[in-house]
């Protein structure tokens, strides 16, 4: 029998987390820092108001672009919370969680031959969308002494004429870092100057500790060129529900719509009806979380430098990025050691990017006695090495 | 009333939700030193503000007996003293877990505690029904608890997480 599977499928290589999740599987008291999800129970009063609808016998299909009361309420919250207006007839998309998203915003711009930046170490999705619309994926290193940051000189230098379009991801997973104004002004020159698209996943926007998110499309310049990427898991603590939205241009979000309406139709509506409920009161629980977070960031953050794991302070998202250097230990040795010995779980950084290497990433988004247990045995860890 | 910053309100919080949590740990979630920690909470105390450090009991669980209560009272206030002097009267009792003036039918509420249905009946028959200016009387048994201070009773299974995803 031929192989029948794609080459293109082919080529992606095997998620770098599979072995890590195997081991784990088979253990009854794993403390785990490597899920990149909120341990919070979604808001009730926004089970409640889907809960409903579903009783009312709400468990159709919806418009291909979403409900229109949530593409309202989207359009409101994005303009008055982070000055970036879209017009909810015509630019905004919900989709099946922001993964979705982005894949229908990467194949709605990418022809074979385009090279789409990358900045990284980021979430696992964007270079597999970009190969398997046929673009060619260059990563852009974020470094450790720029906060993690995309700097204008490291874009410059990945620009070619075949480059089409950026793809960022601040606050950041892994690395929790974050874009000032200042940061993005720097970035958005380069993009007019050499004409290129941004798209922009932002679905860490309101887990931001020190001041407030800054969305690059408030920049007027780059409102035309930017493709905004969101959602609800992280912020409600919604990841099961799957809701996340497109923002663009009208013509690039008609483009994406055309690929949604195909593979997906439509986002469940329960999600849907949760998300908008969420928008419509879940504020002061979001913001109760968020507090939570960041208490817990200090703890996790001055519990690893004590270790000798030096980390940057992360300013947004849920993860601390610590270094393994001091250990001489690489990423991979040092998970799995912990993982078999001690089993805490963590996600080397190896595995988001080339220059995540020497780095864990540790999701605090666990409570704060699961971190302390989790460095009280990262500590055991260490003293058995020394 | 001393004024208070958002490092102190970050104190009370994660007091109130657990007290025995260290001050190193207070120190470094509201970003303060320890010596700071320890005087700031020693501000609240002194200032009344932090009152005491107590623990929620599941007593139900702790195969305790105990019957709770709500009694609620009609009173006729005093002149020049409204509610305050009957109320402090009540709350010397120390069966008497809250007492609160309300709005509605009634004026005050307490929350009582006793070893037995029949001591509620003797506390409320003997000592509180009798008291000048107590009209009327209501008592409403507590038949179970499945939230007590912000934390539930209720069993619920641990809910299933992946332990790892990107």
């Amino acid at each position: 029998m031929r192989d029948f599977v794609s080459e293109r499928v082919r080529a992606i290589p095997p998620s770098g987390i599979r072995r890590f999740f195997d081991i784990a599987q088979t253990m009854e008291d794993v403390i785990s820092l490597g899920v990149g999800e909120p341990d919070f129970v979604t808001p009730w009063c926004v089970c409640e108001a889907s809960i409903y609808s579903i009783e009312q016998g709400s468990t159709a299909y919806t418009s291909n672009k979403g409900t229109p009361l949530l593409r309202g309420a989207i359009s409101h919250y994005l303009d008055s919370r982070f000055g970036t207006p879209y017009d909810p007839d015509e630019e905004i998309i919900v989709t099946c969680g922001v993964s979705e998203a982005a894949d229908i915003a990467i194949r709605a711009i990418v022809d074979p031959g385009d090279e789409i930046l990358v900045a990284e170490p980021c979430y696992v999705s964007y270079t597999p969308c970009v190969s398997l619309a046929g673009g060619t994926p260059v990563t852009i290193p974020c470094r450790a002494e720029d906060e993690f940051r995309l700097t204008a000189d490291a874009l410059a230098e990945s620009i070619t004429p075949k480059t089409k379009a950026l793809i960022t991801n601040f606050p950041n997973n892994p690395t929790g870092g974050v874009m000032q104004e200042a940061d993005w002004r720097a970035v958005a020159d380069l993009l007019v100057d050499h004409d290129l698209l941004l798209i922009s996943d932002e679905v860490y926007a309101e887990l931001t500790y020190d001041g407030n998110h800054f969305s690059p499309a408030s920049i007027p310049e780059l409102h035309e060129r930017t493709i905004t990427l969101n959602g609800f898991s992280k912020a409600f603590a919604m990841t099961g529900w799957r809701i996340g939205y497109l923002c663009a241009p009208q013509e690039i979000a008609a483009a994406a719509l055309k690929i949604h309406q195909y593979v997906a139709l439509c986002a469940p509506v329960m999600g849907q009806v949760a998300a908008y409920e969420a928008l419509r009161a879940g504020e002061a629980e979001k913001d109760a979380m968020v507090r939570e977070y960041r208490l817990r960031r200090n703890l996790i953050v001055d519990g690893l430098n004590k270790l000798g794991l030096s980390c940057h302070l992360p300013r947004g998202a849920f993860y601390a990025f610590p270094s393994v250097e001091s250990t001489g230990m690489t990423d991979t040795e040092f998970a799995e050691g912990l993982l078999h010995e001690q089993h805490v779980a963590v996600v080397p950084g190896s595995v988001l990017g080339p220059s995540g290497t020497g780095h864990l990433r540790c999701a605090y988004a666990v409570s704060r006695d699961d971190l302390k247990e989790a460095l009280a045995r990262m500590k055991v860890f260490l003293d058995s090495r020394t | 009333m001393i004024p208070l910053d958002e490092k102190d309100l970050t104190l009370l919080q994660v007091l109130e939700e657990n007290c025995r949590t260290p001050v190193s740990d207070l120190a470094v979630m509201a970003e303060l030193s320890e010596q700071d920690t320890r005087e700031r909470i020693e501000r609240l105390e002194a200032a009344g503000i932090i009152r005491r450090y107590t623990a929620v009991v599941d007593w139900g669980r702790a195969g305790s007996d105990a019957v709770t209560a709500v009694i609620e009272l009609k009173v006729s206030p005093e002149r020049d003293f409204g509610y305050d002097r009957i109320a402090e009267r009540i709350a010397r009792f120390p069966q008497v877990r809250s007492l609160r003036l309300m709005t509605g039918t009634y004026d005050l509420q307490l929350l009582v505690t006793a070893s037995s249905m029949h001591e509620i009946a003797r506390f409320v028959a003997e000592q509180i029904a009798p008291m000048d200016r107590i009209r009327e009387t209501a008592t409403l048994i507590i038949m179970k608890t499945y939230k007590e201070n912000g934390t539930t009773f209720a069993v619920r299974g641990e809910v299933e997480r992946l332990p790892y995803s990107f």
